[in-house]
């Protein structure tokens, strides 16, 4: 039990579980799936559906953050490719022909391939901060996303396009399968060689790999281009979904829940370790909590207040003076209350963070 | 910290006085750098259009991002603790509908304006606590923020909200005019926040203390100055010129709406750099945020005097951005390697 208890996914996952489990019980339509012509449908299919771009975008947010960065570009990629794709189908002949979305996507991906290779030549390369680095592109992206559409939101209808979002393979949606690829692919990259180690070596201590021969610049400049790439198919999924190229609207605060389902997975924004499993298991809850709000009959828009409470309770579960709290109320209970800990650590441990956060800027 | 540095007398001999100036006032450079983008901007769209610089398009300068400036101000104290703030956008929603439905309910404005002040102060409150008291990252606490903010702008109305009130319409329409130059009183407003901060940030002990922290804060708290206090303050001072911003932004547009301000936090970091604040913290000037508050504008201006599409705006202000960046970068290095 103390085993369970003690694993790093144990928390995130009960955090999903309790849930789930409680929407159930109050509603019992959230988890009613049912078979139609062979295919599932409802509400939990409906969360592995639509959780493949915040899927994809946290998956490379994972990396990134690893590597003691941040990638604040990727809603703005996503605009992009979305444009770049819809704009060559739009533009094609034949909108409906597999060939001619493939080009837009395989194009529209390349793009985003291409906005992340920038980014990490602004943090790896020129030694810019990374949340500052990604800003810029963040605030021209959209910007340049609204150009290629000439500030139009173009629709398109394409059935190969819309398969991407809304079609299914064999008995579960498409979509839920290229996250599931995606995760599988790099979960096998990342734990199966030693690119995983390394990565969390240059995110716990820089300067120490350095030292001990690892070249951090390629591997920190491979996490943003996999970031831009991710986002650029999470780009598509999400025009595929809307059948429409939306600059404002693609991705919008996109970056914030990926960060957000990252942390809940238990990868800590101060680099170094991270999880995979445990992003899986912070995007569904991210998901599933959405989901949630709607059935409570909450308008969408007002569910950022829900989303900060649950940012809120996050970060002061990680904070180190709770955990202080929490220690010292287990020893006044178990032990006498002297040997709570002294207050000095309040002033050591703020200016242990404010060193790694100094040293990052560097 | 903020500032001088002894420069090194070979370099003196070899770069001359030029090379004294540079080193020794570092901080400023990338200030002077906004001042003279500044000015080729306007001179050059004078030249262009010919009818640019004219006394009604730069006192519309000033009128059109009265609530930009105000937001410029808290942001540029955060930056300069090494912080960063991403909740005014949505601070600034809210606020702004939040006052704009108290006007509606009847309240008057002597009412409605604190109650505004207040409620964009208490959610700085939260971040500051946060960020001091719990070790949160600045971006995320200001995240939660941020998501707090956009939230409760939806919650108190999911439309938006007409504002009748004479008082805060007499902010926007009245005209107080010196020949062709006019200034409204949200104008009047902003340069207000702009000397306030200026001041506060040069002449008072808090002041010093938010360069001091910004450039190091373990030695200013060994220096004994009262870093807690202070850190959580410049995001209460952030916070509350979110909601200073909410009621210029709904005077200027004559209603409250929940979707103002999506994407502004960008903006106004955008606009605090260009300025020439640091990024790292310790340096930074209220008035430099100021002048880069007016390049944002002017480059609004000509993109919508050439006519074209104004997602030009944000692509060019990207730009800019990066390359005050790579100069700061720069500076910094220089000044590390010079220490």
């Amino acid at each position: 039990m103390k085993a369970l208890t003690k694993h790093r996914l144990f928390w995130p996952a009960t955090a999903l579980i309790t849930l789930l489990v409680v929407n159930t019980v109050a509603n019992p339509n959230f988890a009613k799936v049912t078979v139609q012509d062979g295919q599932l449908y409802g509400n939990p299919i409906n969360i592995l559906r639509e959780s493949a771009p915040l899927m994809l975008v946290a998956l490379g947010m994972t990396i990134v953050i690893a590597t003691r960065g941040i990638d604040l570009s990727v809603g703005a990629v996503m605009a992009v490719s979305g444009a770049v794709a819809l704009t060559i189908i739009d533009r094609a002949d034949d909108s409906n022909r597999v060939t001619v979305v493939a080009i837009a996507i395989v194009v529209a991906v390349l793009v985003a391939l291409v906005l992340g290779v920038w980014n990490g030549f602004l943090v790896s390369v020129l030694g810019i901060q990374p949340i500052i680095a990604t800003l810029v592109l963040m605030l021209a992206g959209r910007g340049a996303a609204l150009l290629i559409t000439d500030g139009f939101i173009t629709t398109v209808n394409s059935d190969p396009l819309s398969y991407i979002a809304s079609g299914y393979l064999l008995i579960l949606p498409f979509a839920f399968f290229v996250w599931v690829a995606a995760v599988v692919i790099v979960g096998l990259v990342e734990r199966r060689t030693a690119l995983g180690m390394l990565t969390e070596a240059v995110g716990i201590n820089p300067e120490a790999s350095r030292l001990a021969g690892v070249r951090s610049r390629g591997i920190v400049w491979s996490a943003y281009v996999l970031s831009g790439t991710l986002a650029g198919i999470a780009g598509v999924i999400y025009a595929s979904n809307i059948k429409a190229a939306d600059a404002n609207a693609a991705g919008y605060l996109i970056e914030l829940y990926a960060i957000l389902a990252v942390v809940l997975g238990g990868t800590s924004l101060m680099g170094g370790k991270f999880s995979i499993a445990g992003t899986v298991i912070g995007v569904l809850t991210v998901q599933a909590l959405d989901s949630a709000i709607l059935f409570l009959g909450v308008p969408p828009a007002q569910s950022p207040v829900f989303f900060a409470a649950v940012v809120i309770l996050v970060v002061l579960l990680q904070s180190p003076r709770v955990h202080r709290w929490g220690r010292s109320l287990g020893s006044s209970v178990r032990r006498t209350p002297q040997e709570a800990p002294p207050e000095v650590d309040d002033d050591r441990d703020a200016d242990r963070a404010e060193n790694v956060q100094k040293e990052a800027v560097r | 910290m903020t500032a001088v540095e002894t420069a090194q007398p070979e370099r003196r001999t070899l770069t001359g006085a030029l090379g004294t100036f540079t080193s020794r006032h570092a901080a400023v450079l990338p200030t002077i750098a906004a001042v003279a983008i500044l000015i080729v901007l306007l001179v050059g769209a004078q030249m262009y259009f010919g009818n640019f610089l004219t006394a009604r398009n730069m006192s519309a300068l000033l009128l059109d991002n009265a609530y930009l400036m105000v937001l410029a101000v808290g942001m540029t104290f955060v930056i300069v603790t090494a912080g960063i703030d991403l909740s005014v956008g949505s601070v600034m929603a809210f606020t702004g509908i939040f006052g704009a439905s108290l006007l509606a309910s009847g309240v008057p404005l002597v009412i409605a304006l604190p109650a505004m002040l207040v409620s964009g102060a208490a959610i700085g409150l939260l971040i500051g606590v946060l960020v001091q008291y719990f070790n949160v990252q600045p971006f995320i606490a200001s995240l939660a923020g941020l998501f707090l903010g956009r939230g409760l702008a939806f919650v108190v109305s999911l439309s938006s909200i007409r504002v009748e009130d004479p008082a805060l319409l007499w902010l926007q329409s009245t005209r107080f005019r010196l020949g062709d130059w006019y200034i409204t009183p949200t104008g009047i407003i902003a340069i207000v926040a702009v000397v306030i901060g200026a001041l506060v940030m040069h002449f008072t002990r808090f002041g010093r203390t938010v360069y001091a922290v910004g450039g190091s804060a373990q030695s200013a708290r060994l220096m004994g100055l009262n870093v807690a206090r202070t850190t959580v303050m410049v995001y209460v001072i952030s916070g509350l010129c979110g909601g200073l911003a909410g009621l210029v932004l709904t005077a200027y547009s004559g209603a409250g709406y929940p979707r103002n301000g999506i994407g502004t936090e960008l903006d106004v970091i955008a606009v605090v750099v260009i300025g020439g604040t640091l990024l790292t913290g310790g340096r930074g000037y209220v008035l430099g945020s100021m002048i880069g508050v007016f390049v944002y504008g002017t480059i609004k201006t000509i993109i919508s005097f050439m006519g074209a599409e104004q997602s030009w705006t944000h692509i060019i202000v990207g730009g800019l951005l990066l390359l005050f960046i790579v100069v700061q970068r720069a500076i910094v290095a220089r000044s590390e390697r010079g220490s």
